[in-house]
Protein backbone atom coordinates (compact mmCIF):
# COMPACT_ATOMS: atom_id res chain seq x y z
CA UNK A 1 0.00 0.00 0.00
CA UNK A 2 1.18 3.52 -0.88
CA UNK A 3 0.65 6.66 1.22
CA UNK A 4 -2.58 8.51 0.25
CA UNK A 5 -2.18 10.89 -2.71
CA UNK A 6 -2.68 14.63 -2.14
CA UNK A 7 -6.40 15.54 -1.83
CA UNK A 8 -8.11 16.35 -5.16
CA UNK A 9 -10.77 19.09 -5.22
CA UNK A 10 -13.34 18.33 -7.92
CA UNK A 11 -14.07 21.51 -9.88
CA UNK A 12 -17.23 22.29 -11.81
CA UNK A 13 -15.30 23.35 -14.88
CA UNK A 14 -13.18 20.18 -14.71
CA UNK A 15 -16.38 18.11 -14.80
CA UNK A 16 -17.59 20.16 -17.80
CA UNK A 17 -14.22 19.76 -19.55
CA UNK A 18 -14.14 15.99 -18.93
CA UNK A 19 -17.79 15.62 -19.99
CA UNK A 20 -17.07 17.28 -23.31
CA UNK A 21 -13.99 15.06 -23.83
CA UNK A 22 -16.05 11.84 -23.46
CA UNK A 23 -19.09 13.06 -25.46
CA UNK A 24 -21.26 13.18 -22.32
CA UNK A 25 -24.54 14.93 -23.05
CA UNK A 26 -26.35 14.52 -19.70
CA UNK A 27 -27.40 17.97 -18.43
CA UNK A 28 -26.63 16.71 -14.90
CA UNK A 29 -22.92 16.93 -15.81
CA UNK A 30 -23.03 20.44 -17.30
CA UNK A 31 -26.04 22.35 -15.92
CA UNK A 32 -26.05 23.07 -12.16
CA UNK A 33 -29.79 23.81 -12.11
CA UNK A 34 -30.54 20.45 -13.78
CA UNK A 35 -28.28 18.62 -11.28
CA UNK A 36 -30.00 20.36 -8.35
CA UNK A 37 -33.45 19.59 -9.76
CA UNK A 38 -32.40 15.92 -9.79
CA UNK A 39 -31.48 16.12 -6.10
CA UNK A 40 -27.70 16.63 -6.28
CA UNK A 41 -25.76 19.47 -4.61
CA UNK A 42 -23.84 20.26 -7.80
CA UNK A 43 -22.71 18.79 -11.17
CA UNK A 44 -22.46 14.99 -11.34
CA UNK A 45 -19.24 13.65 -12.87
CA UNK A 46 -19.40 11.14 -15.75
CA UNK A 47 -18.80 7.50 -14.68
CA UNK A 48 -15.16 7.34 -15.82
CA UNK A 49 -14.15 10.66 -14.18
CA UNK A 50 -12.36 8.82 -11.31
CA UNK A 51 -9.61 8.08 -13.85
CA UNK A 52 -8.44 11.69 -13.35
CA UNK A 53 -7.77 10.91 -9.68
CA UNK A 54 -6.51 7.40 -10.36
CA UNK A 55 -3.97 8.88 -12.78
CA UNK A 56 -2.24 10.61 -9.83
CA UNK A 57 -1.95 7.35 -7.88
CA UNK A 58 -0.65 5.41 -10.90
CA UNK A 59 2.07 8.05 -11.27
CA UNK A 60 3.16 7.08 -7.72
CA UNK A 61 3.43 3.46 -8.83
CA UNK A 62 5.30 4.20 -12.05
CA UNK A 63 7.67 6.59 -10.24
CA UNK A 64 8.62 3.85 -7.75
CA UNK A 65 12.31 3.16 -8.57
CA UNK A 66 12.09 -0.58 -7.79
CA UNK A 67 8.66 -1.15 -9.35
CA UNK A 68 10.54 -2.42 -12.41
CA UNK A 69 7.79 -0.91 -14.56
CA UNK A 70 8.91 0.77 -17.77
CA UNK A 71 6.10 3.15 -18.78
CA UNK A 72 6.84 2.59 -22.47
CA UNK A 73 5.99 -1.10 -22.08
CA UNK A 74 2.75 -0.68 -20.17
CA UNK A 75 -0.55 -1.57 -21.83
CA UNK A 76 -3.88 -1.05 -20.09
CA UNK A 77 -5.50 -4.49 -19.76
CA UNK A 78 -8.76 -3.77 -18.00
CA UNK A 79 -10.49 -1.20 -15.87
CA UNK A 80 -13.33 -1.16 -13.39
CA UNK A 81 -15.08 1.47 -11.26
CA UNK A 82 -17.26 0.44 -8.32
CA UNK A 83 -19.29 3.29 -6.82
CA UNK A 84 -20.80 3.85 -3.40
CA UNK A 85 -22.00 7.23 -4.68
CA UNK A 86 -21.25 9.43 -7.71
CA UNK A 87 -18.55 12.13 -7.68
CA UNK A 88 -20.07 15.63 -7.30
CA UNK A 89 -18.41 19.01 -7.98
CA UNK A 90 -17.02 20.35 -4.71
CA UNK A 91 -15.96 16.91 -3.42
CA UNK A 92 -12.49 16.78 -1.90
CA UNK A 93 -11.27 13.28 -2.67
CA UNK A 94 -8.30 11.30 -1.44
CA UNK A 95 -7.06 8.20 -3.23
CA UNK A 96 -5.01 5.41 -1.70
CA UNK A 97 -3.29 2.98 -4.03
CA UNK A 98 -2.82 -0.70 -3.27
CA UNK A 99 -1.06 -3.14 -5.56
CA UNK A 100 -3.47 -6.03 -5.23
CA UNK A 101 -1.59 -8.59 -7.30
CA UNK A 102 1.36 -9.15 -9.62
CA UNK A 103 1.20 -12.14 -11.94
CA UNK A 104 3.56 -13.38 -14.63
CA UNK A 105 2.07 -14.71 -17.82
CA UNK A 106 4.21 -15.84 -20.74
CA UNK A 107 6.98 -13.27 -20.26
CA UNK A 108 4.58 -10.45 -19.47
CA UNK A 109 3.62 -9.31 -16.02
CA UNK A 110 0.16 -8.21 -14.99
CA UNK A 111 -0.12 -5.67 -12.19
CA UNK A 112 -3.51 -5.08 -10.60
CA UNK A 113 -3.63 -1.64 -8.97
CA UNK A 114 -6.57 -0.63 -6.84
CA UNK A 115 -7.25 3.03 -5.91
CA UNK A 116 -9.75 3.50 -3.12
CA UNK A 117 -11.21 7.01 -3.26
CA UNK A 118 -12.83 8.59 -0.19
CA UNK A 119 -14.40 12.00 0.47
CA UNK A 120 -13.37 14.65 3.04
CA UNK A 121 -15.36 12.80 5.74
CA UNK A 122 -13.45 9.60 4.96
CA UNK A 123 -16.53 7.93 3.44
CA UNK A 124 -16.00 5.66 0.43
CA UNK A 125 -16.99 7.14 -2.94
CA UNK A 126 -15.52 4.84 -5.59
CA UNK A 127 -12.83 2.23 -6.10
CA UNK A 128 -10.92 2.25 -9.39
CA UNK A 129 -9.22 -1.02 -10.36
CA UNK A 130 -6.74 -1.19 -13.24
CA UNK A 131 -4.84 -4.12 -14.63
CA UNK A 132 -1.66 -3.02 -16.35
CA UNK A 133 0.14 -5.43 -18.63
CA UNK A 134 3.89 -4.88 -18.72
CA UNK A 135 5.33 -6.43 -21.86
CA UNK A 136 8.49 -8.46 -21.31
CA UNK A 137 11.70 -8.24 -23.40
CA UNK A 138 11.09 -9.46 -26.93
CA UNK B 1 -38.96 1.92 -14.56
CA UNK B 2 -38.89 -1.54 -12.97
CA UNK B 3 -37.16 -4.76 -14.00
CA UNK B 4 -40.48 -6.08 -15.34
CA UNK B 5 -40.44 -3.37 -18.04
CA UNK B 6 -37.22 -4.85 -19.47
CA UNK B 7 -36.26 -8.07 -21.23
CA UNK B 8 -32.82 -9.68 -21.29
CA UNK B 9 -31.30 -9.14 -24.74
CA UNK B 10 -33.34 -6.01 -25.48
CA UNK B 11 -31.37 -3.13 -27.07
CA UNK B 12 -31.82 -0.04 -24.88
CA UNK B 13 -29.48 2.37 -26.67
CA UNK B 14 -27.11 2.65 -29.61
CA UNK B 15 -24.90 5.44 -30.87
CA UNK B 16 -21.96 5.98 -33.23
CA UNK B 17 -18.99 8.13 -32.25
CA UNK B 18 -16.57 9.76 -34.69
CA UNK B 19 -13.08 10.20 -33.25
CA UNK B 20 -10.57 12.54 -34.85
CA UNK B 21 -7.08 13.53 -33.68
CA UNK B 22 -8.56 16.60 -31.98
CA UNK B 23 -10.74 14.26 -29.89
CA UNK B 24 -7.61 12.53 -28.58
CA UNK B 25 -5.82 15.79 -27.74
CA UNK B 26 -8.93 17.03 -25.92
CA UNK B 27 -9.15 13.75 -23.94
CA UNK B 28 -5.42 13.89 -23.10
CA UNK B 29 -5.88 17.33 -21.57
CA UNK B 30 -9.08 16.47 -19.72
CA UNK B 31 -7.80 13.17 -18.29
CA UNK B 32 -4.12 13.97 -17.70
CA UNK B 33 -2.99 11.00 -19.80
CA UNK B 34 -0.29 12.53 -22.00
CA UNK B 35 1.20 9.31 -23.36
CA UNK B 36 2.53 10.45 -26.76
CA UNK B 37 1.28 7.33 -28.60
CA UNK B 38 -2.09 9.09 -28.53
CA UNK B 39 -0.96 12.14 -30.54
CA UNK B 40 2.34 11.37 -32.31
CA UNK B 41 2.58 8.85 -35.15
CA UNK B 42 6.40 8.73 -35.00
CA UNK B 43 6.39 7.73 -31.33
CA UNK B 44 3.55 5.22 -31.83
CA UNK B 45 5.48 3.64 -34.72
CA UNK B 46 8.71 3.53 -32.69
CA UNK B 47 7.00 1.12 -30.25
CA UNK B 48 5.62 -1.06 -33.07
CA UNK B 49 2.13 0.41 -33.45
CA UNK B 50 0.62 1.29 -36.85
CA UNK B 51 0.11 4.90 -35.73
CA UNK B 52 -1.74 7.01 -33.18
CA UNK B 53 -4.31 5.09 -31.10
CA UNK B 54 -7.30 6.30 -29.10
CA UNK B 55 -6.84 6.14 -25.32
CA UNK B 56 -8.55 2.98 -24.06
CA UNK B 57 -10.06 5.12 -21.31
CA UNK B 58 -11.53 7.47 -23.93
CA UNK B 59 -13.35 4.53 -25.52
CA UNK B 60 -14.50 3.38 -22.07
CA UNK B 61 -15.58 6.95 -21.33
CA UNK B 62 -17.87 7.48 -24.33
CA UNK B 63 -19.10 3.87 -24.60
CA UNK B 64 -21.12 4.30 -21.38
CA UNK B 65 -22.77 7.55 -22.52
CA UNK B 66 -25.70 5.94 -24.43
CA UNK B 67 -26.52 4.09 -21.18
CA UNK B 68 -26.28 7.30 -19.11
CA UNK B 69 -28.67 9.03 -21.52
CA UNK B 70 -31.05 6.07 -21.45
CA UNK B 71 -31.18 5.97 -17.63
CA UNK B 72 -31.10 9.79 -17.47
CA UNK B 73 -28.59 10.18 -14.64
CA UNK B 74 -24.82 9.43 -14.50
CA UNK B 75 -25.23 8.99 -10.72
CA UNK B 76 -27.20 5.77 -11.31
CA UNK B 77 -24.09 3.93 -12.50
CA UNK B 78 -23.12 1.54 -9.69
CA UNK B 79 -20.35 -0.39 -11.42
CA UNK B 80 -18.66 -0.19 -14.83
CA UNK B 81 -15.97 -2.49 -16.16
CA UNK B 82 -14.27 -3.22 -19.49
CA UNK B 83 -11.38 -5.22 -20.92
CA UNK B 84 -9.31 -3.54 -23.61
CA UNK B 85 -9.11 -6.22 -26.29
CA UNK B 86 -8.18 -4.37 -29.48
CA UNK B 87 -6.74 -0.89 -30.14
CA UNK B 88 -8.59 1.82 -32.08
CA UNK B 89 -6.22 3.49 -34.59
CA UNK B 90 -7.29 7.05 -35.41
CA UNK B 91 -6.26 8.09 -38.91
CA UNK B 92 -5.04 11.70 -39.22
CA UNK B 93 -7.43 12.51 -42.06
CA UNK B 94 -10.23 9.94 -41.86
CA UNK B 95 -10.50 9.57 -38.06
CA UNK B 96 -12.25 6.46 -36.68
CA UNK B 97 -15.92 5.53 -36.38
CA UNK B 98 -16.77 3.52 -33.23
CA UNK B 99 -20.23 2.01 -32.73
CA UNK B 100 -21.85 1.22 -29.38
CA UNK B 101 -24.85 -1.07 -28.84
CA UNK B 102 -26.21 -1.43 -25.28
CA UNK B 103 -28.34 -4.45 -24.40
CA UNK B 104 -29.92 -5.71 -21.20
CA UNK B 105 -27.59 -8.42 -19.86
CA UNK B 106 -29.23 -9.33 -16.55
CA UNK B 107 -32.05 -8.10 -14.32
CA UNK B 108 -32.04 -7.68 -10.56
CA UNK B 109 -34.76 -6.24 -8.34
CA UNK B 110 -33.30 -2.74 -8.10
CA UNK B 111 -30.56 -2.81 -10.74
CA UNK B 112 -29.96 -3.87 -14.31
CA UNK B 113 -26.76 -5.00 -15.98
CA UNK B 114 -26.26 -3.52 -19.42
CA UNK B 115 -23.79 -5.23 -21.76
CA UNK B 116 -22.02 -3.06 -24.32
CA UNK B 117 -20.87 -4.15 -27.75
CA UNK B 118 -18.29 -1.66 -28.98
CA UNK B 119 -16.98 -2.10 -32.50
CA UNK B 120 -14.49 -0.43 -34.83
CA UNK B 121 -14.00 -1.59 -38.41
CA UNK B 122 -16.31 -4.58 -37.84
CA UNK B 123 -14.39 -5.92 -34.80
CA UNK B 124 -15.11 -5.55 -31.10
CA UNK B 125 -12.59 -3.40 -29.21
CA UNK B 126 -13.83 -3.93 -25.65
CA UNK B 127 -14.48 -7.24 -23.91
CA UNK B 128 -16.75 -7.91 -20.92
CA UNK B 129 -18.01 -4.31 -21.11
CA UNK B 130 -20.68 -4.26 -18.41
CA UNK B 131 -22.48 -1.39 -16.69
CA UNK B 132 -24.62 -1.99 -13.61
CA UNK B 133 -27.21 0.76 -13.13
CA UNK B 134 -29.69 1.41 -10.36
CA UNK B 135 -33.36 1.39 -11.31
CA UNK B 136 -34.52 1.85 -7.71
Amino acid sequence: MFPPAAPYLVGREKIREFSRAVFATSPLSTDVAAARAAGYDDLVAPPTFPVVIQEHTLQQLLAEPDSGIDFGRVVHGDQRFTFTRPIIAGDELTATLTVASVKSLGGHSMVTAESSIVDAAGEHVVTAISTLVVRGDE
Amino acid sequence: MTASDLTVGEVVAERDFTLIRDTLVRYAGASGDFNAIHYRDDIAQSVGLPGVLAHGMLTMGFAVQPVVDWIGDPGRVLDYQVRFTRPVPVDATDGALVSVVAKVGALEEAAVRIDLTVTFDGQTVLGKAQVRVSIA
